[in-house]
C-alpha cells in the first residue's frame, strides 16, 4: 500500500483504551507491518492512550483523545492527542533506576519509547499536548 | 466474559491463581488487585501466580504484579511466577523485574520453592 491515514476522536474513559487499541490494530493489519512491530506499536498505543486519558484529560468527559495514524511505504506513525496541561518528559523518572524499580507505576513511557523507533511530545498551539511515535518498517 | 479470569485452588499451603486474559488498566488489574487483597485478607500468604494463559500485560498490569509482591512481602509471604509467556518475559527483563521476582517454569519445581 502507498499510504494510509484514519482519525479517531474517543472520549476520556478507562475502555478507551481498548478501543483505541482495537482500531490500530486494524490499521496496523492493513499496514502489512511485521507481526513484532505491531506488538510494539499496540504496547505503545495503549500506554500513549492511557496516559492521555489519566493524566492529560484526568477523565474529563467534556475533553476528547484525538488520534491520527498514518501509514507510508516507509513506516507507521500515530499521534495522540490530549486537552491536558502537558509535562516534560525529561523529569520522568527512569523506572529502571534500582529506587524506581518497585514503583506500581511510571513504566508506560519507558514502553513507548522501548517499542518505538521514534516518540516525542509537543504542547499544540490552540492547548493540549501531542505525543507522536513512529515505528520504521 | 471478563477481561481476567482467576482460578484458586490449593497445593499443600501454596495458593495457585490459574490466570487467563489479559492484565491491563481497568478490569484487569482490578481483578488481580482484588484477589491479592482477599488472599491476604484470609491469611494465604503464599502465592503462585501461573501467567501461562496471560496473553496480554500492559504497564498499569506490571505495576499491579509490583503491588501484590511488595503487599504479600510486607505481610511476612511470598510471591512467585509460574509460565511466563516470552512476551512478559521480555517486559520484566527490560524494567529489570525479572531479578525481582522468583520465576518458575514448572510447576513441581515451583511449589517446593515455597519449603
Amino acid at each position: 500500500m502507498t499510504g494510509e491515514t484514519t482519525e479517531l476522536s474517543l472520549p476520556s474513559r478507562i475502555d478507551t483504551v481498548a478501543t483505541a487499541a482495537a482500531a490500530v490494530a486494524d490499521f496496523v493489519g492493513r499496514s502489512g507491518i511485521s507481526d513484532d512491530a505491531a506488538f510494539g506499536i499496540d504496547m505503545a498505543v495503549r500506554e500513549a492512550v492511557t496516559n492521555a486519558v489519566l493524566h492529560g484529560n484526568r477523565q474529563d468527559e467534556d475533553k476528547t483523545v484525538n488520534i491520527i495514524l498514518k501509514s507510508s511505504p516507509d513506516a507507521v506513525e500515530i499521534s495522540v492527542h490530549d486537552q491536558g496541561p502537558g509535562f516534560n518528559p525529561e523529569e520522568v523518572p527512569d523506572p529502571t533506576a534500582q529506587e524506581n524499580i518497585l514503583k506500581a507505576s511510571g513504566r508506560g513511557i519507558f514502553f513507548m519509547r522501548s517499542f518505538m523507533d521514534e516518540v516525542d511530545w509537543s504542547i499544540r498551539p490552540g492547548g493540549g499536548t501531542t505525543v507522536r511515535m513512529l515505528k520504521r518498517r | 466474559m471478563a477481561e481476567l479470569n482467576i482460578n484458586e485452588r490449593q497445593a499443600g499451603d501454596v495458593t495457585v491463581l490459574d490466570m487467563s486474559g489479559k492484565i491491563t488498566i481497568g478490569e484487569g488489574s482490578v481483578a488481580l488487585r482484588t484477589a491479592i487483597r482477599r488472599l491476604l485478607e484470609e491469611g494465604k500468604k503464599r502465592i503462585l501466580l501461573n501467567l501461562a494463559q496471560v496473553s496480554y500485560i500492559d504497564s498499569s498490569g506490571i505495576g499491579e504484579l509490583v503491588s501484590s509482591y511488595t503487599a504479600i512481602n510486607k505481610e511476612g509471604g511470598q510471591l512467585k511466577l509460574l509460565n511466563l509467556t516470552q512476551k512478559l518475559q521480555d517486559l520484566l527483563t527490560i524494567t529489570k523485574l525479572l531479578t525481582v521476582f522468583d520465576v518458575y517454569e514448572s510447576e513441581a519445581e515451583a511449589l517446593n520453592s515455597f519449603k
